[in-house]
């Protein structure tokens, strides 16, 4: 178990990057707390996995430092570094039983046989895989490959962290909440640090504890869950968590206030004096979650026009138009909605302003 | 220091595969006189005279025009029978699928030297010894068996749900396989002409023996070099080296195809 | 993947079947044909049963030459699948270079059998050729035309130089089949440069393996054209494989009814032997029972 740091880490896969595009991996900062579970999360593409790599040291990057614990390891190799790694893909060593894949790792450590079979009858037992240690691994299903995988992973008592990149690619739909279960058990037992990787925000909400928001190579948050939701960093990450994303509508600074269609709303103190000093278009985003849906006017309301309203059961989505830009709104079931004409409201404290895609703050 | 062991290791072992080839090169830069005479690594007198008798002798350059042009029709009709053959070996199940697959794959296993003597009757029979057509037919003995295996692998990598598509999209059969699905197995159309192309311009027994004179191959011509004088050594390592360079242009064009060809498990 | 049921594809079939059947069926009728009768002339034939068989099968020669071809066959397997695999895990993975090693590799397999044989004639011989010369001049007393033992090394060297660059593109191809990951998670287990040979590249290359060691064993048991070329056979009967034997007997002597017996028997022992590599190799990877 460790601590890892990464201290202005960059990475590019070409041998001279002269543009911006040509980095993988933008500078950042960042640490991953001893037993943590975390989740990394970004569209196709953004550089997750690059990071992932980062840590595990299959690659080295261009530049920068990697610390386990405070002692660096920028430049180990990955079987000096202790981490366990699952890839989207299951690896099984096609040939061995899975009680041979299990003790695979340990015996190339030169782990007596005794113990072997110690951790290997401890860990098949949490991951189920206690009746199949006889087995073939390659007869078995994917999810139990998995679980292989994992299970190599764990059987080292000394394991840093374990790395998963979207590991439940190839799972089926209803395993899937199983695997991922089992996941968060293994995860209270040991108290390991996990850093999952995945492009689905259903995965990293429910799994981990804290998330990061990755896109074009750069962190854009790294927060809880709640943070994500309530306070995104970026209008990226707003519009890529949350089903539907967040709204954002142009608006200009007005005297303490953001003026939006020629409505004022007012700010609070504090992220007026913020958006004073920012740079950049000023964007108001609010969740659809929490952009207010009235009949009639009112103080601070933006008049609209009601679209379509989608029924989803316990609630329903309402899409409204303003001046060309559409919003959604997602109402509960037993609200009414307007027809025609209506007016949204932004409330205090759940709307947030950007300045050139950065939160205001 | 492992790393650069392995490329060393791996030079070595080109040279050695070229090795052969140059010294062939050598001897077809130089008389035949030269050759008897000196010993020597580097043609020290390079000349063309060997190559320039290939090509103005009818009777030497027309062995590489038969050649190419049974090997040419070879492939085609390999290709053309084996593609709706492969279609229904990977798409549907019919009675005895499995032994006709089987039989095929057991032509490529018989010995050539088996079917000499009863292709010579046959194609006497028929009348077409010392034709293109009789060279180009007897080698789809072992190209067709091989192009119907390597086609079947292509076309299952292909899912059947683009068939079914099609069909419901109401295209004909010979319209979908034309426009739809011969386009998306074109690699492994390309990669299965290579192969029918290699192993016709490779064989010289059958060649030789379904031939005499207006068919013969190039590599059957090549025992002309023997003469009252001896063997013309330059001049046999000319028409060698001439042999190659056709199968050298192949590989060429091919070099990204060649590793997926075999990577599908197939050839 | 069912396969939809449809007897009407044999339709598509017909045409493979038609050509490989002129090919094939009727010239092995007529094999079969001979190898029960003797032949005078037209017209003048007598049915002889299994006459031709017993003697083929009694004959010194053919047996010699049966166990000529086992070794020759055994020795093309035990050294080009090995050095095979082992220039293919030296290959570049990609890039020019792995384009390049392609090409050269590829070389050898798109020249013409007998002109295989010209060119190790020419390499080899004592007089003119860089190889004889050299190992001559080493003081090492080598003709291949003379001595059967320098006949068979001649003979291997070109087999080796001709046939290893099939089996390195066929273990080159089921090694870059081999995703990434697998060797990412070796690399996390700590595996050896070894393990990862035994087990991730070695059991990930069986496929195309089996489909080496068929092929080499199946041409190299067929071999004609290089050895006649190279040795024609000789010195004595030293390098006469099965099929120079054949072509001998069927040739040479027309004696049509042994060699219609011989062939047929032939043709059975590479059919079993492909048969027995196959099933062998299909249960060796897996650990199956």
């Amino acid at each position: 178990m460790a601590r890892i740091a990464l201290e202005r880490i960059a990475h590019a896969y070409r041998a001279n990057p002269s543009t911006d595009d040509d980095w993988a991996l933008k500078e950042l900062d960042h640490i991953w707390e001893d037993g943590g579970a975390y989740a990394l999360l970004g569209p196709s593409g953004c550089g997750k996995t690059t990071l992932l790599n980062v840590i595990s040291g299959l690659i080295t990057p261009t530049h920068g430092r990697v610390l386990f614990d405070g002692v660096e390891v920028t430049e180990s190799r990955t079987e000096q570094r202790n981490i366990a790694q699952v890839f989207q893909f299951p690896v099984i060593y096609d040939t061995m039983t899975v009680y041979e894949n299990l003790a695979f790792p340990l015996r190339n450590r030169g782990v007596p046989e005794s113990r072997i079979r110690e951790r290997i009858t401890e860990i098949a037992e949490m991951l189920d895989l206690a009746g199949d240690l006889g087995k073939r691994a390659r007869r078995l299903s994917a999810d139990a490959k998995q679980k292989i995988s994992l299970g190599r992973g764990l059987v080292r008592e000394d394991v840093a962290a374990i790395l998963f990149d979207e590991p439940l690619t190839v799972i089926d739909p209803h395993l899937k909440w199983q695997l991922r279960r089992k996941l968060k058990e293994i995860h209270s037992t040991y108290r390991l640090t996990l850093v999952y990787v995945t492009h689905d925000q259903n995965e990293a909400l429910t799994f981990a504890e804290k998330v990061v928001v990755m896109h074009e190579g750069r962190v854009l948050q790294l927060g809880t869950p709640q943070d994500l939701f309530e306070r995104p960093q970026h209008t990226f990450v707003g519009h890529f968590i949350g089903s539907p994303g967040m709204n954002f509508v142009p608006c200009t600074l007005a005297e303490g206030a953001v003026a939006v269609n020629g409505t004022r709303i007012p700010l609070d103190a504090a992220t007026a004096a913020a958006a004073a000093k920012a740079t950049g278009a000023l964007e108001l985003g609010v969740r659809p979650e929490f952009l207010g849906l009235s009949d009639s006017p009112q103080e601070g309301a933006v008049a609209v026009d009601i679209g379509d309203v989608e029924d989803f059961g316990n609630f329903k989505i309402v899409t409204v138009r303003m001046s060309g830009r559409t919003l959604k709104a997602k109402v509960p079931e037993d609200r009414g909605v307007p027809t025609g004409r209506g007016y949204v409201v932004f409330p205090a404290g759940m709307t947030r302003l950007y300045a050139g895609g950065e939160l205001v703050a | 220091m492992r790393i650069q062991k392995r490329t060393i290791a791996l030079i070595l072992y080109f040279v050695l595969l070229l090795l052969p080839i140059y010294w062939m090169l050598n001897m077809s830069l130089r008389t035949n006189a030269d050759i008897l005479t000196t010993f020597s690594l580097i043609p020290t007198d390079p000349t063309l005279k060997n190559y320039l008798k290939i090509f103005t002798d009818a009777s030497w350059y027309s062995g590489y025009l038969n050649s190419i042009y049974y090997v040419t029709l070879n492939t085609v009709i390999s290709l053309t029978v084996a593609l709706p053959a492969a279609y229904a070996f990977s798409r549907y199940s019919f009675l005895g699928d499995k032994h006709m697959f089987f039989w095929l794959l057991t032509n490529r296993m018989a010995p050539p030297a088996v079917f000499l003597l009863p292709f010579f009757q046959l194609y006497s029979t028929v009348g077409l010894i010392d034709t293109h057509i009789a060279v180009a037919i007897s080698h789809c003995l072992f190209n067709v068996p091989l192009a119907v295996w390597i086609l079947e692998g292509f076309m299952s990598g292909v899912p059947r749900e683009i068939d079914e598509m099609s069909y419901i999209d109401g295209y004909s059969f010979p319209r979908f396989f034309l426009t739809v699905f011969v386009p998306l197995i074109r690699t492994g159309i390309g990669v299965t002409a290579f192969f029918c192309f290699m192993f016709s311009w490779v064989e010289l027994l059958l060649a030789r023996t379904l031939t005499t004179t207006d068919a013969k191959p190039i590599a059957a011509t090549m025992t002309r070099t023997v003469s009252a004088t001896g063997l013309d050594w330059g001049l046999l390592a000319a028409a060698g080296i001439l042999t190659i360079v056709p199968g050298a242009l192949v590989i060429w064009f091919v070099r990204n195809y060649i590793a997926k060809g075999f990577a599908l498990g197939r050839v | 993947m069912e396969k939809w049921p449809d007897n009407r594809a044999w339709f598509m079939v017909i045409p493979v079947f038609l050509v490989v059947a002129v090919s094939a069926i009727i010239p092995l009728m007529t094999v079969v044909n001979y190898s029960v009768q003797d032949i005078f002339g037209p017209g003048q034939r007598y049915f002889v049963g299994t006459e031709w068989f017993e003697q083929v099968l009694g004959d010194r020669r053919l047996h010699d030459a049966l166990w000529r071809q086992f070794l020759f066959s055994g020795l093309v397997l035990l050294i080009e699948i090995p050095l095979g695999v082992l220039i293919a895990l030296a290959m570049p993975k990609r890039g020019w270079a792995a384009s390049f090693s392609l090409v050269l590799l590829a070389l050898p397999l798109l020249i013409p059998w007998n002109v295989i044989g010209t060119i190790w004639i020419i390499f080899t011989r004592p007089d003119i050729g860089l190889f004889g010369a050299t190992i001559n001049t080493l003081g090492l007393d080598f003709d291949h035309t003379a001595r059967a033992l320098d006949a068979w090394v001649t003979l291997m060297l070109m087999e080796v130089w001709h046939w290893t660059p099939l089996v390195v593109l066929l273990a080159y191809a089921g090694l870059q089949a081999i995703p990434e990951a697998y060797y990412q998670a070796a690399r996390i287990d700590g595996a050896s440069a070894f393990a990862v040979f035994r087990y991730i590249q070695l059991p990930k290359m069986r496929g195309v393996l089996t489909i080496a060691v068929l092929l080499r064993f199946m041409d190299s048991f067929l071999i004609y054209a290089e050895p006649f070329v190279l040795t024609g056979g000789g010195p004595g009967n030293s390098t006469t494989f099965l099929s120079i034997h054949l072509v001998k007997i069927a040739v040479g002597q027309f004696d049509l009814g042994p060699a219609a017996a011989f062939s047929i028997i032939y043709f059975l022992i590479v059919l079993l032997f492909s048969w027995l590599f196959y099933q062998a190799l299909q249960r060796a990877g897996t650990g199956d029972k």
